[in-house]
């Protein structure tokens, strides 16, 4: 317990540390727009819609946050502008346990009969591979056997991409080179987890764009192939999302988890961008969970999201 | 591309019919719904705000024509705000200089290395330069593998030092390498930063101070969202870039980045990459973006694409062959590597007014033509070029060869034929067959 709490307290000190600029942002721009204020009035929720669509949060998630605000201010009569920050965390937290579900599997997870395979997709530049050298380490750093399977066998050098990052993390990469069928890399790979007994199979793929329906298909694909080797595999298939894009991440959300059955979410390049907001609008309009975070470009720099925490961090000073 | 917000805006539009002249309150709805598209398609908030209230200024106290209708009147305004808000006319890039350096920057995964190669190979087979690109991205795993691969699919040379960690002095060395082999454009790909590491924006800055580029370029993902404007400014603050390159715009994105970004820094957006392959990038043009983001199509590109693929002499001979009735299987192929050249089928025809709308959830890519190109190269070099001998064993054979049904290959055969005759009539009939060919026409079957 000790070792952990302390491991734990490292963690959020990381996170708030990365958040830093969205939480300043937020924080200071939330105050002065109550600055001289007592209660809240429809300026202040003009501003408060300003501060939340320019974190990202989207039009509609942001109207769906104010109205709960208006609709709390008509019930409690009057609301004053030192509690707004109180229940704007509070209908934040809401809204994100809404779509809680919590069944997929933490880092550190009992034994299982089959390996637990895991593929990777998302557009281009998102950060796949780096997602996947840090994945790997993560699962490995949980004392898990880790292998990956190279079926980006498109993009210049992402095989090279992999192989570097399994050397950096000590674990195993299953590879056939660039140009091969991306569906024979990924059987391969489960095949050898099998054979080898090997906890976790991490499948990173091409980047493609999600309206690219041809590409698209590739995906179910591979997937179809892996089931010859594990039936109920893939079972996570994880979308990586950048945290700097904007309103299209949702449509990128929709449309990968129309072609693939999306189960998890990872939010990358947390980091470097003010706009952590993206994550409270992609698990309000999107009911799959975000998962991970990619908070640095070191390979530990990657964390399960928790919401509370990331609500607290976005919050509190 | 842009088709959501086009449809948005004409949605909003829809309110005005019927009204005879703008009034602040028949605008007002419209106006709230053209905020709500541009902020929904990524344009920062600030932009949208002062965009909206630019052309309520403008649209209040006009008089509507009795020839045009308010709407109309509206996507004007609005067409001509956007328009000025990406910036007037198309610049070029600096070439000037022995070599002319190009420097290029960005945030991690925005596409720098992909865009690099794809620059060199404009430069190369457009403007008849001789470029070099440089591998200055030391961090990355395998990204000097990268541009290496890249540089070789176009005949292009990179220049890298092995084990090297100091981007400044490769970069610096690079030139000077250039200069002895007699390269005349120095393309320097650097690794991808956050505007908010320190230390990092000094690496790029000291980069600049050393190497002097003539042209610097800040590569941006046209799917950012509302840090686009930061992003953009503490580069701009740092490196005082000369122009904007937008990637990733064969996407979906309503890419209100394009829109955002130039009004932010006052510099131009130059090219826009719009796909994987070497070839895909643009020019910018920000009129007739404003015309694509209207639905107004972009004739001017189309046409523009269209004779850069076109080949005079192969073109003649074709026609002597259509007219000679000699128009066989292999010129067919032909014929379909050219409209593949011009690019992926599906943002040609967008490019058509009109289409953008009709193609939003059509099916179509680059693998159009596979099943045409499968059964043609099924064939014997003596089936394609005289197609009469196709006769059932022979389409059975094909159909096999190619892994398509026979009616598939029959259909096609049919297809063909139709063409030939319609072809050959275009050339060489006059008046007199040209009401035989429109019967034709309608009995050609859809497929």
């Amino acid at each position: 317990m000790g070792i952990f709490s302390v491991f734990s307290k490292k963690k959020k000190e990381k996170l708030d540390e990365s958040l830093e600029k969205t939480k300043s942002n937020v924080f200071s721009k939330i105050s002065r727009a109550v600055a001289g204020k007592s209660k809240v009035d429809d300026e202040v929720l003009d501003d408060l819609e300003e501060i939340l669509v320019t974190s990202d949060v989207g039009v509609s998630t942001t109207l769906k946050i104010i109205e709960r605000i208006e609709q709390r201010v008509a019930r409690d009569k009057y609301l004053g502008t030192a509690e707004l920050n109180q229940i704007l965390k509070e209908e934040i937290a809401a809204l994100l346990a809404e779509n809680d579900k919590g069944e997929l599997l933490g880092f550190d997870f009992p034994k299982r009969e089959t390996p637990y395979v895991i593929m990777v997709v998302g557009v281009n530049g998102v950060g796949k591979t780096t997602t996947i050298g840090k994945l790997a380490y993560q699962f490995k750093e949980a004392g898990k056997s880790v292998v990956l399977g190279a079926s980006d066998t498109f993009r210049a050098a992402a095989v090279d991409q992999l192989t570097i990052w399994a050397e950096r993390v000590g674990v195993p990469v299953v590879t056939q080179g660039m140009g091969a069928d991306p569906a024979s890399v990924a059987y391969d790979t489960l095949q050898s987890a099998v054979a080898n007994h090997t906890d976790v199979v991490i499948v990173d793929t091409a980047g493609r764009l999600h309206n690219k329906v041809n590409l698209m298909k590739e995906l179910t694909k591979i997937k179809n192939v892996m089931q010859k080797v594990i039936p109920d595999a893939p079972h996570e298939i994880l979308l990586i999302l950048d945290a700097s894009t904007g309103q299209n991440a949702i449509e990128q959300a929709k449309q990968f988890t129309a072609a693939t059955e999306v189960n998890a979410l990872a939010l990358t390049k947390l980091d470097g961008t003010a706009k952590g907001g993206v994550a409270i609008g992609i698990s309000d309009q999107f009911k799959v969970p975000v998962k991970y975070i990619g908070i640095g470009e070191g390979k530990e720099d990657l964390q399960l999201f928790d919401k509370f925490e990331f609500v607290d961090s976005l919050f509190n000073k | 591309m842009f088709e959501s917000l086009s449809e948005k805006l004409e949605r909003s539009f829809k309110v005005l019919k019927g009204h005879g002249h703008i009034t602040e309150i028949n605008v007002a709805e419209t106006l709230k719904e053209v905020r709500k598209a541009l902020l929904d398609a990524d344009v920062s908030y600030k932009i949208a705000k002062q965009f909206t209230e630019q052309v309520k200024q403008d649209a209040l106290g006009q008089n509507v024509l009795t020839a045009v209708s308010p709407g109309q009147l509206m996507i004007k305004i609005v067409h001509d705000n956007l328009a000025e808000l990406m910036g007037g006319e198309h610049e070029e890039i600096n070439l000037k200089g022995t070599p002319a350096v190009i420097l290029i920057a960005g945030l991690q995964g925005s596409g720098k290395t992909t865009f690099s190669a794809k620059l060199a190979r404009f430069l190369k087979s457009k403007k008849g330069k001789q470029p070099m690109l440089v591998a200055g991205d030391v961090y990355r795993p395998a990204a000097i593998n990268q541009l290496q691969v890249l540089g070789e699919q176009i005949g292009v040379e990179v220049y890298t030092e092995e084990g090297s960690k100091d981007p400044v002095k490769i970069a610096k060395n690079s030139i000077k390498y250039a200069r002895d082999k007699g390269y005349n454009v120095v393309i320097v790909d650097t690794a991808g930063r956050l505007a908010v590491d320190e230390e990092m924006m000094n690496e790029i800055s000291s980069i600049k101070e050393h190497i002097s580029p003539h042209e610097t370029l800040f590569v941006v993902d046209a799917m950012t969202g509302q840090d686009a404007v930061n992003t953009a400014k503490a580069f701009h603050d740092r490196l005082d870039y000369d122009g904007v390159v937008l990637t990733k715009l064969d996407g979906d994105t309503r890419g209100g980045a394009a829109l955002t970004i130039r009004s932010v820094v006052t510099k131009p957006i130059k090219f826009v990459g719009i796909g994987e392959k070497m070839e895909a990038l643009d020019v910018f043009y920000p009129k007739r973006m404003a015309d694509r983001i209207l639905g107004m199509g972009d004739i001017v590109s189309l046409v523009e694409k269209a004779q850069e693929q076109f080949d005079e002499e192969a073109a003649r001979k074709l026609q002597k062959k259509i007219a000679k009735n000699q128009f066989n299987f292999n010129d067919f192929l032909t014929q379909i590597k050219q409209i593949k050249k011009m690019g992926n089928v599906k943002d040609l025809m967008s490019m058509i007014p009109g289409m953008g709308k009709a193609l939003k959830n059509m099916d179509i890519d680059d693998d159009a033509f596979k099943e045409i190109e499968a059964i043609i190269y099924s064939m014997t070099p003596e089936e394609r070029e005289n197609p009469k001998v196709l006769n059932g064993s022979r389409r059975r054979r094909i159909a096999k060869g190619s892994g398509s049904e026979i009616q598939e290959v029959n259909r096609l055969i049919k297809q063909f034929e139709e063409t030939r005759k319609m072809m050959r009539m275009m050339t060489t009939g006059g008046g007199k067959n040209m009401a035989r060919m429109m019967q034709r026409m309608k009995g050609a079957r859809p497929r």
